[in-house]
């Protein structure tokens, strides 16, 4: 087992053709994942290294059975291209784009939600590994191996390295949910699907400044999650009113500050690293017991 | 992107949000010929993006266009909470009979929006929602169906507005929301919109944010920019195309990834704890690929800051390999070498991950004595903090 995504899964990359969507087409193949079907408009009837490229997704999904949408079109085109893999009823829609004006995400949100029937993972986040079984995104997959902690992170580097800090333990899932204001799954989202999963023991949760997540999920966790969980939250030396690289990291006044958020992670029995490498040894300490 | 009163204020006519009429100068000169213009009494306004403007004596009444020069000389170069005012609002002086509050902001909890209303306006809305939470009403607005007329002319009488003054207020509501859509913006608010005494319904003052990732689709938000405002290296960055902010401390930081760049300057600044306060100098994030052409960009940048003493390389190798971060390292050094660049502070280099010994290796072969390798991140940031201290501490 595993969340969101397993050896089922079958995946349509939207902007195939394009530079990126190539090149992590040819990397997600590389590490095992069934790439089914790509989606440019237009360009219907090509193929990338003989995957099938369809000019819409309601046909590639009819045609090919793809049940996960992998994002990289520009900017621009984000929304639609999530509304059109809404309309087919694709289950899960990754968006690794970067740079969505934060009005299309709310929309493209609001719009999923409506219909019931797609779960969005990002905008601009790295995507899902299982590792061994799929992955849909850009996480690398040689990092590590198959195991039993759960991952979730606002940031791919970060991600990257707790996944290489615990290689020799190994991840069930690990899930980027992107660092934009808006993101269509949260870190609750996640430690409730972890939580269900009989093959996760452990959750390591990575959290950064901006908004209120992580308050949000250490109070959930207090209610809702048995598992042990490993917290690590970054920015507790970024300056007031300034957006640290991803759009939704920035503190506003008083409020969304690494303190606050490490704190309310305490108090609902979190254990949180002072550093990823503190987070690792913690998380290590729960698996092995030493 | 925050703006300043008189920019938003000038989107708000450009979407039919009705305002006081005024004009922005930077001279007491051209307060006194907007005040000649305007006719009648004026108030003379100091932009800066920060609130408390009138306690700090940045607003003031003038009866007259001599006047009006008068007290913009009073406020122009007037320090309100460490911004110096350069600019000034010169409107006209509305008969003011109530002042209330509305304003729409994204909600980032429930991912969407949220539209505020309250008859106490004129005050920190902060304070209201703090002492009088009934005060304040709050709704929820849709992504998709916007603030209709319906939800809006329900606010109003929510919050209690007088009757006649709630089609008015409903219609600036809805307005707002037009802002926001049509400007992409993240945070619209009137404080205070004003009843007049001859009956108008007005925006006196005006905040709007703007998102940043939408200015690809609004060619006039470039002019928008505040240069005035802007850390000269931070506007450098900027034309790089860097993703670059300016901080307080004496370690150079170049990372991939933002949250690895955080978690970078907060191992620094612990790290620093034991040399005498050492702290990160910037954040710079190039990207998860890490290329030797961004590398070579961000390491100028960084190596020409005066208050950097050292530098903390800190990559890990994910999409890119480390034999390929380590040879843009040492391609970074000699383009900088090939533009004349003077290189003399050390550079702590911390490169992890995929491939990472043969990107070490690359490294040592290299043999620059200022790069020096250092296994993990948190030694690599004890080891930084204790270069920039010197062997006297900080």
């Amino acid at each position: 087992m595993s969340i969101w995504l397993d050896s089922k899964s079958r995946i349509l990359v939207q902007g195939m053709t394009g530079s990126e969507g190539t090149k992590h087409t040819r990397r997600m193949v590389a590490s095992g994942a069934e790439v089914v079907a790509g989606v440019t408009p237009g360009k219907g009837g090509t193929a990338v290294d003989g995957i099938p490229v369809f000019g819409d997704v309601a046909t590639a999904v009819e045609q090919t059975g793809a049940n996960v949408c992998v994002v990289f079109v520009p900017p621009r085109f984000a929304k639609a291209a999530v509304q059109e893999s809404v309309n087919a009823q694709v289950p899960l829609c990754v968006v690794i784009t970067e740079g969505v004006p934060v009005h299309d995400t709310a929309a493209f949100f609001q719009y999923a939600q409506n219909s019931g029937s797609t779960r969005i993972i990002g905008p601009n986040c790295p995507g899902i590994i299982s590792p061994g079984l799929s992955n849909a995104g850009i996480i690398p997959a040689d990092i590590t191996g198959r195991g039993r902690i759960g991952l979730v992170s606002k940031s791919g580097t970060l991600t990257y390295q707790m996944m290489y800090e615990l290689r020799d333990i190994g991840f069930s899932t690990c899930v980027g949910i992107g660092g934009d204001p808006i993101i269509g799954t949260t870190h609750i989202d996640c430690l409730d699907a972890f939580e269900a999963d009989p093959e996760t023991d452990a959750i390591v949760m990575i959290g950064e400044i901006g908004g209120d997540a992580e308050e949000r999920a250490a109070a959930h966790i207090a209610a809702h999650i048995n598992k042990p969980v490993v917290g690590y939250i970054a920015g507790f030396t970024a300056p007031e009113g300034k957006t640290m690289g991803h759009a939704g990291a920035i503190v506003s006044g008083s409020s969304g500050t690494a303190t606050a958020k490490a704190e309310a992670l305490e108090a609902a029995g979190v254990r949180v690293g002072k550093t990823p490498s503190e987070a690792a040894r913690l998380m290590r300490t729960i698996i092995t017991g030493s | 992107m925050d703006l300043y009163e008189y920019q938003a204020k000038h989107l708000f006519d450009v979407h039919n949000v009705a305002v006081t009429p005024g004009e922005v100068c930077t001279t007491a000169e051209q307060a006194r010929e907007i005040a000649r213009k305007i006719g009648g009494p004026v108030v003379v306004k100091a932009q800066v993006k920060t609130g408390g403007r009138g306690k700090a004596g940045g607003v003031k009444l003038a009866a007259d266009p001599d006047e009006a020069a008068e007290r913009a000389r009073d406020i122009l170069g007037l320090d309100i909470k460490g911004h110096v005012v350069s600019r000034l609002l010169v409107t006209e002086a509305a008969d003011i009979a109530e002042e209330y509050y509305i304003s729409i902001l994204l909600d980032r909890s429930n991912r969407s929006f949220l539209a505020m209303a309250s008859v106490e306006g004129g005050v920190e809305i902060e304070e209201v929602a703090a002492t009088r939470p009934e005060a304040l009403i709050r709704e929820r607005v849709d992504a998709i169906d916007g603030m209709t007329m319906e939800l809006a002319q329900r606010m109003v009488v929510a919050a209690k507005f007088p009757v006649a003054v709630q089609q008015a207020t409903a219609e600036i509501l809805v307005g707002l929301w037009r802002v926001m859509t049509a400007e992409d913006a993240t945070l619209v608010e009137v404080n205070p919109l004003v009843l007049t005494t001859d009956g108008r319904v007005l925006a006196l003052d005006g905040k709007v944010t703007l998102d940043g990732n939408a200015h690809y689709r609004h060619e006039h938000h470039a002019d928008l920019v505040d240069r005035e405002g802007i850390d000269p290296i931070e506007l450098r960055a900027g034309e790089l195309d860097l993703n670059y902010v300016k901080l307080d401390g004496e370690v150079g930081i170049i990372g991939n990834g933002a949250g690895l760049v955080m978690s970078t300057l907060d191992v620094v600044a612990y790290a620093g704890e034991e040399f005498g306060g050492v702290r990160p100098a910037n954040f710079l994030d190039i990207g998860g690929g890490a290329s030797a052409a961004v590398m070579s960009n961000g390491l100028d940048i960084v190596l020409n800051d005066p208050d950097v003493r050292a530098v903390f390389v800190n990559v890990f190798g994910g999409i890119t390999s480390c034999d390929a971060v380590a040879n843009g390292i040492v391609a970074a050094m000699g383009e900088l070498a090939a533009r004349g660049a003077q290189v003399s502070k050390p550079i702590v280099c911390r490169i992890d991950g995929n491939n990472a010994e043969e990107g070490r290796r690359i490294l040592t072969d290299f043999g620059d004595e200022l790069v020096e390798l250092v296994d993990t991140m948190d030694d690599a940031a004890r080891r930084v903090a204790q270069l920039a201290a010197g062997p006297e501490g900080k």
